[in-house]
């Protein structure tokens, strides 16, 4: 039985996901309990992918594995696939980690469509229990956790981003070597051919996964910049109490409450939102609430999970700053 | 699919068929949509004015004159047709009376006593909504008593008609391109199909409404309207001509008093468990859950009434006293849990931004309207002794 | 054009789930199913797209059981299906989704293939996005993800893919498994002759041989409990903090 595990890093806008180095991180972690061996990265893409390959071994790769042609540099899941399936065959790990990021979950059904094996999606828990694989991941929006058990070799399991840490002292580059392509460009049967920045405009209120709603405290309709600033880093949508339709300072459609949308995101920040039963109605349901109000007796402090009791127009521009150096 | 899901204790889903079903979730996602999402209900009530830009949308849904057969109609089950009208009220009543009066009281007499020249005439475009009817029965010192009506339609001697009279109390009225008057003439109360452009028609808007405020209700006044012979309902002649159009749309309330129940049901459900007063969840106080329960039980016992007596109505089963019973309990029920519901959200229960208030005072119509829950009371009455209280 | 939709019933986004005392699965006690709100979009799609082909609509690996598999292939007959397929399954339960994939690639196959293949990007319940990408590898087809966008010209499609912070355009020869996002398509509500109308359209039983699992859950547990809230601090200088315990501890921030 092969012991080592084999890590998809995904390399995108010139570097590498978050996501793909913690799952590298992890696989470093896990590997001993595996038996062992080589943590090996598989790196998919263009030329600068492969001039960052070497950089995976900071995270704990101990070799990487570079696919790397002019073809691959867009990201293709057909391709993707195949080439990452090929060199699961010929390695053998016992465990392949992805990120689960959109590209991740793309390729990661794939593979194990390919090889005939077992597929956990988007796991919030990876651990070795007893010699065995202990996964764990959410159903139903996170409504309940299943835990799971794969079958066939080697089992792939794409990784939520932020599950795992990176690791604390970074070590040095890891040797990169080639891996010979089985088939070429011509053999695709899909291709990009277009490439635009999305739109960071409108995910609907409804979708959106971080929501950046604003209340009376904004003062007035001008000062939704300082909310619109933040939530373009954040990717988020921008909504609305109540009262500020009402005073006309945002759309309806932004309404975010009893007689507006019911919203469910990861992460919805009430600022400048006092939180009447209103608004609660319409986002209490919210995985993570932040609220930022000056009034630290403000009801919304009672529903949030995380509070700051300041001045909006001091605390939002800051978030926006630190929001962007960590994108950094 | 919206948040709102209706209640269902018993789990009466089960009796429904899978088409029934398919037609109640599809009119509670057009209510939700059209109705509520927009606030569209909320600012049409605040107005005083019917969002007669759905009427072809709901044409165009299906929602008219659903239960006739041919001329662009459905020929569905009552029961199918109950949880229409049930959808629409839990939106507002004033919508569901605007499908009750185009389907039960306009569209019914057309389709049971018209020819078939009157049929093909105004069937399909009422059916698409593209063609608004109202039904002018009472009068103003004739209400729960039509047998005194004055309305007189005196024969022109050309085989046409002369109308005169007022009518009052008429949903639809300013809206209506044709009217149904019920006249009296030399051989008894006829039925005429009366195009409200007709020289001599009008329709004064009555203001200052409390209730049903996404309704227009209008007067009829009728002073010398000459109509040809082809206004003439041909099928009946009588009291029982109207009466017949009055038990379709009674039955049509059974259930759409529940959605109006459901509506507030959900609101004070949620708005009681959300809301905190002396550090725990409003719906935690016994008072308050004794509200609830009870609202819930009369819900619950509407919802049985009313499955009973649609599926004795596609059996031809059920008699005007099986309606009465349902009009009379399902919208007093409806009005003791629209008081209780507003009662549940405190202050905030006044305001438009919450339904409650809305149906509260939409119920006050509907609990009085088409039979007051007196005078079905008394048809009870007589079915039960044999003898007729409202007569001398 | 000949499409399948493959749908699925999932729990309605309103509903309470609860895991069962049995630790297995959900409770389903006053859950209700609805058609998977990327399937209708996908189906609205297809019916625009299909011309003067046909749109199959294909139900296999449904956890809510026959009974509402069917009901649900009838409210995508009600959105302009043409017809209905139905996988049955003696043990839907958290059914494995390469299983699924296998059963529905079998399906397809067995009706003569497709032109254009439709999944919702993702079941609401076992969120898995699995069953698109795999069944396109089974039947060695291509396959793009996240579809907010398709066009079809002759034997090849126009597909834009949204993907992390991107749009991609990509060219794909038909047949093609297309996965779609909630832009594919126009949610939408059966008008009620439509609903009468898929009453009378054909639903026909494809029986497959089910492949065993390779992933199964093993028992379900509740999400863990959540903290009780904190005020992280005050003023502009909480803000590093804050950003630190959404990254680490709530685990909602991903930058």
């Amino acid at each position: 039985m092969a012991s080592k595990v084999l890590v998809i890093a995904e390399f995108r806008g010139g570097k590498f996901k978050k996501g793909a180095l913690e799952c590298v991180a992890a696989a470093s972690r896990l590997a001993p309990a595996l038996g062992g061996g080589d943590v090996t990265a598989l790196v998919i893409g263009g030329a600068d992918a492969k001039a960052a390959a070497a950089s995976l071994g900071k995270q704990g790769a101990t070799r990487v594995l570079a696919a790397c042609a002019d073809w691959l540099a867009e990201f293709n899941g057909d391709a993707y696939a195949r080439v990452a399936a090929d060199v699961v065959r010929a390695e053998q790990p016992a465990l392949v980690l992805v990120a689960a990021t959109l590209d991740g979950k793309d390729v990661a059904p794939r593979v194990a469509a390919r090889l005939d094996v077992g597929y956990a999606p988007d796991v919030t828990k990876l651990a070795v229990e007893g010699g065995k694989l202990a996964i764990a991941r959410p159903l139903y929006a996170g409504k309940a956790y299943a835990n799971v058990t794969l079958a066939g070799a080697p089992a792939v399991v794409s990784v939520r981003p932020n599950t795992f840490a990176l690791l604390e002292a970074p070590g040095a580059d890891a040797p990169v070597a080639d891996v010979a392509l089985a088939f070429g460009a011509g053999d695709l049967k899909s291709k990009v051919v277009a490439v635009e920045a999305a739109k960071t405009d409108k995910v609907d209120l409804t979708e959106a996964e971080v929501i950046v709603s604003g209340g009376r405290g904004l003062k007035g309709p001008e000062h939704f910049v300082l909310l619109e600033a933040l939530a373009a880093e954040l990717g988020a949508t921008v909504g609305a109490s109540r009262a500020v339709v009402d005073a006309g300072w945002r759309p309806h459609h932004d309404q975010v409450g009893q007689t507006g949308k019911t919203v469910s995101p990861n992460l919805y920040f009430a600022v400048g939102i006092s939180g009447a039963i209103q608004h609660l109605a319409g986002m209490a349901t919210s995985k993570c609430i932040v609220a930022v109000n000056k009034d630290k007796d403000a009801p919304i402090f009672k529903v949030a999970d995380y509070g700051i009791v300041g001045d909006l127009f001091d605390v939002v521009p800051r978030m926006t700053d630190e929001v962007k150096k960590l994108k950094k | 699919m919206g948040e709102y899901r209706g209640a269902d204790f018993f789990e009466l889903d089960d009796l429904l068929t899978d088409e029934e079903r398919a037609i109640r979730d599809t009119t509670r996602e057009f209510v939700q949509r059209e109705l509520i999402d927009t606030r569209a209900i909320e600012l049409h009530h605040r107005a005083g004015t019917f969002p007669v830009e759905l009427a072809p949308r709901m044409g165009e849904q299906g929602f008219l004159g659903p239960t006739l057969h041919g001329y662009g109609c459905l020929g569905l089950s009552s029961v199918a047709y109950g949880l229409i009208m049930q959808e629409l009220e839990r939106g507002d009543s004033g919508v569901r009376s605007f499908c009750s009066v185009q389907g039960s009281l306009c569209m019914y007499p057309i389709h049971t006593y018209g020819t078939e020249e009157q049929k093909q005439r105004w069937l399909p475009g009422m059916a698409k909504g593209e063609l608004i009817g109202c039904f002018g029965l009472s009068e103003p010192d004739h209400g729960s008593d039509p047998s005194g009506m004055e309305t007189k339609a005196v024969p022109d001697g050309k085989g046409g008609w002369v109308l005169n009279g007022v009518k009052r109390w008429i949903t639809n009225g300013t809206v209506a391109h044709l009217a149904i008057v019920w006249a009296r003439t030399p051989d008894g109360i006829r039925g005429f199909i009366v195009p409200t452009d007709t020289k001599g028609f009008s329709a004064p808007l009555i203001e200052g409404k409390f209730s049903l405020r996404a309704s227009v209700t209008s007067e009829l006044v009728l002073e010398d309207v000459h109509v040809g012979p082809d206004a003439l309902l041909p099928g009946v002649t009588g009291l029982k001509g109207p009466l017949s159009c009055l038990s379709q749309a009674r039955y049509g309330i059974v259930w759409g008093v529940i959605g109006s129940m459901q509506a507030v049901f959900d609101e004070a459900l949620r708005y009681t468990q959300q809301r905190s007063q002396f550090d725990r969840p409003l719906a935690g106080f016994q008072l308050v859950q004794e509200k609830l329960v009870w609202m819930h039980t009369e819900l619950t016992k509407a919802q049985l009434v009313a499955l009973r007596l649609g599926r004795m109505k596609d059996e031809g089963k059920a008699k005007p006293h099986h309606i009465s019973f349902g009009k009379r309990n399902n919208c007093w029920a409806a009005r003791e849990v629209a008081k209780l519901g507003r009662e549940l959200l405190g202050a905030n229960g006044v305001c438009d931004e919450y339904q409650v208030m809305r149906h509260l005072m939409n119920i006050e119509s509907v609990y009085t309207y088409e039979g007051t829950h007196d005078i079905h009371t008394l048809v009870l009455g007589e079915h039960l002794t044999g003898l007729a209280a409202y007569r001398g | 054009m000949r499409i399948v939709v493959c749908i699925k019933p999932v729990p309605d986004t309103a509903a309470r789930i609860k895991v069962h005392k049995d630790g297995a699965r959900i409770d389903p006690d006053g859950v209700k199913f609805t058609l998977g709100p990327y399937d209708s979009r996908c189906i609205a799609r297809a019916v625009a797209l299909k011309g003067a082909g046909e749109v199959v609509a294909l139900a296999a690996g449904a956890a809510a059981g026959e009974a509402e598999a069917k009901k649900r292939i009838k409210d995508a007959l009600a959105l302009g299906c043409d017809k209905g397929i139905f996988v049955p399954d003696p043990a839907p339960e958290n059914r494995d989704p390469l299983a699924v994939a296998k059963a529905l690639a079998s399906a397809i196959q067995g009706q003569g293939g497709a032109d254009l293949i439709f999944c919702g990007r993702q079941a609401t319940d076992d969120q898995a996005l699995a069953v698109g990408p795999m069944l396109a590898t089974l039947l060695d087809l291509p396959c793009v993800t996240d579809a907010v966008g398709i066009e079809v010209t002759g034997g090849s499609a126009r597909v834009q893919r949204a993907a992390e912070g991107r749009v991609e355009t990509l060219e794909v020869t038909l047949p093609a498994v297309i996965t779609g996002q909630r832009d594919i398509g126009d949610e939408q509500y059966p008008k009620l002759k439509e609903i009468l109308a898929a009453g009378k359209k054909p639903i026909a039983e494809h029986k497959v041989e089910w492949a065993a699992a390779k992933y199964a859950v093993a028992g379900l547990v509740p999400p863990p409990e959540k903290a009780p809230g904190k005020i992280v601090g005050e003023g502009p200088d909480a803000v590093p903090a804050l950003l630190n315990l959404l990254q680490t501890e709530a685990k909602a921030l991903a930058l």
